[in-house]
């Protein structure tokens, strides 16, 4: 039950994105380089808005990068797939299906048959702690409780990679702190590739396998942080020396990255 | 593989079990407020029902105090039917063959001018609000024939239109047209992108986006769009029967006053009235059903 996941490699080399033409365009992402490993939990921790959502966007297919080359399992990744699972931040259940009709959309534009999708659907609601909750609208639940909807329609797919742009940002600390455990234990069981795009430094290092810090827009790799913590990780890790020590080591490099571009814009003034 | 699925989710499910309970609190909470909120709901509809009620009832005591005393202060009231009149007339026609020909007449072009506008207008709305061609090619010959009223159509509709009752037809789907098209727009173009890329991800082909996001997305727009069209199109319809019509309650309304049958006015105006408001009641009433999870104050609480 815990053989290595041997699905879900991603491969990004010299990727660069920007959007628009002329003088209107803006770089978003400049020169990645990055492999990702079968099964790897790896954030992107950067400053807000320097495109850590445009590689999510590319990996799941739906923002064209300019140049380079993205590769999931050796295959190009060109349009989204349900090989590559996406949770975004909030409010993307749809509103007008209830809980359970949620969770079966894959299934269903997979053309898998009512009985079983209904029955998968309940499955991994209930494993969840949703059992309640199947008849309910979106708009009747909570935020938490949302984003657990959220993940379970995903992982009823079985995605080879689950791609997760900032998904508790929006949560209070209390809830995000539940709904992190629950992913890591999700993860743990059911070995699928995670990029998990966050600006919350601890939330990061407290998932990750491994943090890739992005720099100001246009965004390049800035350095990427190994975590070491033992497995399997709980609420306590998050008060440990180590976790304390690595977080002053990578707000460091953060705040590093976020005094840079007043020079730059000082030195372009000056140009003009 | 699906029986791994269950077994892989349900330990690390038990493993969060002290989290799930955690919120249980605040679940119970969430599916209790419904039943309150209607309780509150059922006192409150009752007393603005009294209120309603008796403001109607004060009004029409103004106006049988003003015509039965024939007040001619800046309103000539003195050729007006007091309501009692109104009543009266009401009691004759009741059940008359030919009053009933007149509704059944103005309810049968409405049923066909709309019913062919909303289907038009829904279908070309999706198609302008989701592609970008469809917007550049059907929009701007639009645009210009939007801002004429349906009342300007009238003289070139006669000239359109073998019979009368074709031209009339038309004037109705004129007026539902535009509000219904403009409303479909809109709603697709308000869906939240997310929505249409969280459906891609999952798997959905460009046909499954449409049939699955983008006409439910934009179903709570296309239902005001609707109301609003039932609205215009009564009105398009009672100017066009009074204008040349043969039958209908807008000819009937029309003829009282070219005959002198003041109280048939007033009666035909009540009537147009009840039958604007029993149509909308109507499409508010079915888009509820296929919207039960449709709140309107959803983004307020």
């Amino acid at each position: 039950m815990t053989q290595p996941a041997t699905l879900g490699a991603i491969a990004l080399h010299g990727v660069d994105i920007h959007f628009g033409e002329g003088k209107t365009a803006v770089q978003a992402l400049s020169g990645i380089d990055l492999k990702i490993e079968p099964g790897e939990f790896v954030s992107i921790l950067g400053p807000s808005g320097c495109g850590k959502s445009t590689i999510i966007g590319a990996l799941a297919g739906f923002t064209k990068i300019s140049s380079g080359e993205l590769r999931v399992d050796a295959e190009r990744v060109t349009a989204p797939g349900p090989e590559r699972g996406v949770v975004f931040q909030q409010h993307t259940l749809f509103p007008w299906k209830t809980v359970a009709k949620n969770v079966e959309f894959g299934l269903k534009m997979r053309g898998i048959g009512k009985a079983e999708r209904e029955r998968k659907a309940r499955d991994i609601l209930c494993s969840m702690g949703l059992s309640e909750f199947l008849a309910h609208y979106p708009h009747q639940l909570s935020g938490g409780m949302q984003q657990r909807v959220n993940l379970a329609r995903v992982l009823v797919n079985r995605p080879r990679v689950i791609l997760m742009d900032e998904p508790f940002c929006s949560l209070d600390a209390q809830t995000r702190l539940q709904m992190q455990e629950l992913l890591l234990s999700l993860w743990h069981e059911l070995h699928m590739t995670v990029v998990f795009v966050t600006h919350e430094v601890d939330e990061a290092l407290f998932l990750s396998d491994r943090v890739i810090v992005l720099t100001q827009r246009p965004a390049r790799i800035k350095t990427e942080i190994s975590i070491e913590l033992p497995r399997p990780r709980t609420r306590d890790l998050l008060t440990s020396p180590e976790f304390v020590a690595l977080k002053r080591q990578t707000l460091e490099l953060l705040l590093g990255d976020a005094l840079e571009p007043a020079k730059h814009s000082q030195s372009a003034a000056h140009s003009h | 593989m699906e029986s791994a699925v269950q077994g892989a989710v349900a330990p690390g499910a038990s493993a969060n079990a002290t989290a799930l309970s955690a919120l249980s609190a605040d679940e119970a909470a969430l599916t209790n407020s419904p039943a309150r909120a209607s309780n509150v709901g059922f006192s409150q509809r009752l007393r603005s029902l009294i209120i309603g009620a008796l403001s109607i009832a004060l009004w029409l005591g103004l106006w049988q105090l003003a015509s039965v005393h024939k007040w001619n202060f800046f309103f000539r009231f003195e050729n007006i039917p007091a309501p009692s009149e109104v009543l009266a007339a009401f009691g004759e026609l009741y059940g008359a063959p030919k009053f009933a020909a007149h509704v059944g007449n103005s309810v049968r072009r409405i049923f066909l001018g709309f019913s062919l506008a909303s289907g038009l207008s829904v279908v070309l709305g999706l198609l302008i609000g989701r592609f970008r061609l469809a917007a550049q090619s059907l929009f701007p010959p639009l645009e210009i024939l939007r801002p004429i009223p349906a009342v300007a159509w009238i003289p070139l509709a006669i000239l359109l239109f073998a019979s009368a009752e074709q031209s009339m037809v038309f004037i109705t789907f004129i007026g539902a047209f535009f509000p219904i098209l403009l409303s479909t727009v809109h709603g697709v173009e308000g869906i939240d992108r997310r929505l249409v890329y969280a459906s891609l991800t999952l798997g959905a082909g460009p046909l499954d986006v449409f049939r699955e996001v983008i006409l439910p997305g934009a179903l709570p727009s296309i239902v005001t769009g609707l109301s609003i069209g039932m609205g215009t199109s009564w009105f398009s319809l009672v100017t066009a029967e009074m204008i040349s019509g043969q039958f209908g309650i807008g000819y009937y309304t029309w003829e009282a006053y070219t005959l002198q049958q003041y109280p048939k006015i007033v009666l035909g105006m009540i009537t147009i009235g009840l039958l604007g408001m029993g149509s909308s009641f109507l499409i508010k009433w079915v888009g509820r059903r296929f919207m039960p999870w449709f709140k309107p104050d959803a983004s307020a609480a």
